[in-house]
């Protein structure tokens, strides 16, 4: 097929406008640089009255919400989940995995939980601490200037704690708890287990007057119209956009295939498919930043060969799409009596819970090396399609009758309506060089382009920390008179399937020997210097800290070495 | 043409050259298209299309629906807080039927053989019964705990998408209390509700919460992290 060259040569090509591209393209466009952003799926601005989902009542849906064509259901502001149309991937052997994608400006960043937790000192350097995996080349010192910078940028909720590895940052005023909250702090305090209010990208308070402040409408997963939480688009590539001046080109719809290379095997940018009329493109780049996801990275990377480069960019050393791991997670419900017959009001609150537990035990003393943290959810939320199915079932704690029809409908709803807690604990696994993606050796998408294969599997020191979760939330409800919905039992204790948790890491490692891993400490390839990474693919562990906070301070960091870097004419 | 209007037209051309709305007349193409934009919210052009095509299909008999709208108002009786046409419940069941086609033979099945054991037991229609009849026949499914019949797992599935279907409506999202969805400035549980369970934010916490009435003002901090606005 015949490649359409763009006459325009950029400085930097960025190829996704997730957290880690949009970090990118503001810094480097606010510096100066020519810039092209390539984004695989539609426009979108979660202002936009024909794009927007916030403030919609269920209702407005014709199926009230069901998740039919959006995994997380009508409203949820993501286009794509686990499948995306004509975009397969494939398992190896009885590999289970789920790969979210979002094929939109801004990415998985309009619909994730605005968790947004930094690293601590020890999260750079477990190796040191129990043997297992490795230490990252960099540590807390060189990337805390840029999560301050990022708090301060972006905005994050949050309470000075002093807790060693959960550094305090720039905090909003932290947002009092709802009435469940406040029984899970009774119940985990009683059990030992400390709870501190959320550190949540989320504006409690103006940051700048280029975005609103929340109104707690509880539903930041659509992304908000006014601004007040943190996606990409609003935060990141709009405001790059009215700074660059005609610097910043988006392209979107376009679907990166590869790093393109010239007759010396030095990247010159990248080759895409416009997905409007389905041909091949060329955007000329002096520097290449990869910021696709961590698998779609390492897809591209390994899809780009060449004479000079025949396994694939930045694989000589066979380390692309090894080191794949994901957060652990198990979930629980409960019941709490003491939450019934609930008098309402409006609880809904910021989109994620006021409260939660940071990891708070030593592992030393414990049968499984790395920590997790608890969310919780609850409350008297919005009723959306599977509202009220099996309305009276809880009625079996007390020994009543369930089931029936008629005027007891309302009147059981009612009294159960917000009676339930939700836990999610999400940890930190183990980095195993074992769990990776690959490509398929045969099958293409619908573009042409072969496809990525999962090779994943959980070991004991997951399933021995899944169970541990397990028992300390029962012990929780068990301190507040609540009743377990489900026990998580079998050999793997509830462990979601890898990738569930849309924390997915590691496929391009960080480290110094070029031997062992695929991009050095600014996150620039070892076998191509003017090739980034800059998702979550360079982690070389990832704590049990959702990743998006640390991938825009590291963005930043590479970012300014991109500057430095071009300045000196090294790259 | 504003942005909606040409969404609009970018669909809708799309369909007229596809089978979707082959043999409709031109008023009914009309509706169609006011039911699709009857729901507004940030659709993709592929879901629009999705929802237009589901739109355009009948599933249930005029009979079968009326038959839904019975057992709907038996399941929730109407109250002045609201009823079941008023929440939309019958066209919602017809059109959630379409969109997750694994529902379709549960229900018809289960409306056939209500009416056939209304037939059997009182020699008519289900509909046709009066309302102690109906709960008659109701009775021997309603309380299924375990391991469902075929009957029983058709109650326990209709009463579910009549109940959601209920109170996911406007009515009765009202009916039971839900008071969010709107601007808000959070400021904690109220005060009687906390005391009633016996929490206090000021006894139990040392935290300094929002202050609603300085969240506009920008935010500054010293060096150390401290907020000074």
């Amino acid at each position: 097929m015949q490649i359409i060259e763009n006459e325009k040569k950029y400085d930097v090509v960025i190829v996704g406008s997730g957290a880690g591209g949009g970090m990118a393209t503001k810094i480097l466009t606010d510096n100066g640089l020519t810039v092209a952003l390539m984004e695989a799926g539609p426009f979108f601005d979660p202002a936009d009255q024909d794009q927007q989902l916030h403030l919609k009542w269920p209702y407005e849906s014709p199926r009230r919400g069901k998740g039919s064509t959006r995994a997380f259901g009508d409203f949820h502001a993501s286009y794509g989940d686990w499948e995306v149309d004509g975009e397969p991937y494939e398992m190896k052997g009885d590999t289970k995995f789920n790969w979210w994608r979002s094929r939109m400006l801004g990415g998985r960043t309009n619909h994730w939980g605005r968790i947004s937790l930094r690293f601590g000192p020890n999260d750079f350097k477990r190796k040191s601490i129990d043997g297992l995996g490795d230490n990252w080349p960099i540590n807390y010192e060189d990337v805390k200037p840029y999560y301050d910078k990022v708090d301060k940028l972006i905005g994050i909720t949050g309470t000075k704690e002093n807790i060693y590895n959960e550094p305090d940052g720039f905090f909003l005023p932290p947002a009092k708890p709802r009435l469940h909250e406040l029984y899970y702090k009774k119940g985990a305090e009683k059990a030992g287990v400390k709870v501190i209010p959320s550190r949540l990208s989320i504006l409690t308070k103006r940051i700048s007057n280029e975005r609103g402040v929340c109104y707690y409408c509880g539903n930041c997963g659509r992304s908000c119209g006014v601004y007040a939480d943190f996606s990409a688009s609003s935060c990141l590539v709009f405001p790059a956009q009215r700074n660059a001046q005609g610097r910043l080109d988006l392209y979107v719809n376009s679907m990166v295939r590869e790093v393109s290379v010239d007759k010396y095997g030095k990247a010159n940018g990248v080759i895409y498919i416009n997905k409007d009329d389905n041909s091949e493109y060329r955007i000329n780049a002096k520097v290449v930043v990869l910021a696709a996801s961590a698998c779609e990275s390492a897809r591209i990377l390994l899809n780009s060969k060449s004479s000079y480069h025949k396994n694939g960019l930045g694989n000589s050393s066979n380390m692309v799409g090894k080191y794949l791991h994901d957060s652990t997670g198990t979930n629980n419900m409960a019941f709490i009596p003491d939450l019934m017959n609930r008098k309402t009001y409006n609880e809904d609150g910021m989109g994620n819970m006021h409260l939660y537990t940071p990891w708070w035990l030593d592992n030393k003393k414990l049968d499984f090396p790395r920590g997790y943290h608890i969310e919780i959810g609850g409350g008297l939320g919005a009723p959306m399609y599977g509202f009220g199915f099996d309305f009276n079932s809880l009625n079996k704690f007390f020994g009543l009758q369930v089931g029936g029809y008629g005027d007891r409908v309302r009147d059981e709803v009612k009294k159960y309506y917000g009676s339930t807690i939700f836990f999610a604990s999400r940890g930190e696994s183990v980095p195993n060089e074992n769990n990776y993606c690959e490509i398929d050796p045969e099958k293409k998408d619908k573009y042409g382009i072969p496809i990525l294969r999962f090779n994943y599997k959980w070991s004991d020191y997951e399933r021995k920390q899944a169970k541990h979760a397990n028992e300390t939330i029962n012990q929780i409800v068990d301190n507040i008179g609540g009743h377990m919905l489900w026990q998580n039992k079998g050999p793997d204790h509830g462990l979601l399937t890898p990738g569930e948790i849309i924390h997915e890491v590691g496929t391009t490692r960080m480290g110094s020997n070029p031997k062992t891993s695929v991009v050095n400490e600014y996150e620039q390839l070892h076998d191509a210097k003017n090739v980034f990474v800059v998702d979550g693919g360079p982690f070389v562990s990832q704590a049990d800290k959702n990743p998006t906070w640390t991938i825009l301070a590291l963005s930043w960091r590479t970012s300014e070495y991109i500057v430095d870097q071009l300045k000196k004419q090294n790259i | 043409m504003n942005r909606r209007e040409s969404l609009k037209t970018l669909v809708i051309g799309s369909l007229a050259s596809s089978l979707v709305l082959e043999g409709c007349l031109p008023k009914e193409k009309e509706i169609i298209y006011e039911n699709v934009w009857k729901y507004k919210y940030g659709r993709t052009p592929e879901e629009l299309e999705r929802d237009l095509k589901l739109l355009n299909q009948v599933f249930f008999s005029k009979e079968e629906l009326n038959t839904i709208r019975v057992l709907a108002n038996l399941i929730v009786p109407p109250t002045n807080e609201g009823n079941i046409d008023q929440a939309e419940v019958p066209e919602f069941i017809e059109f959630i039927v379409k969109d997750t086609p694994s529902f379709q033979g549960v229900l018809r099945d289960g409306l056939k053989w209500l009416d056939k054991t209304s037939t059997e037991n009182f020699g008519k229609d289900f509909v046709s019964c009066s309302e102690i009849e109906q709960k008659n026949i109701l009775d021997k499914v309603a309380f299924a705990t375990r391991k469902k019949n075929k009957e029983e797992a058709f109650f326990s599935t209709i009463r579910n998408l009549v109940i959601t279907g209920y109170f996911s409506s406007e009515v009765g999202i009202k009916d039971l209390g839900y008071k969010g969805n709107q601007p808000n400035v959070w400021d904690g549980v109220p005060e009687d509700i906390l005391k009633e369970h016996g929490f206090s934010y000021k006894k139990d916490w040392n935290y300094k919460f929002l202050d609603p009435l300085k969240r506009n003002d920008i935010a500054e901090w010293d060096e150390n992290g401290n907020l000074i606005t």
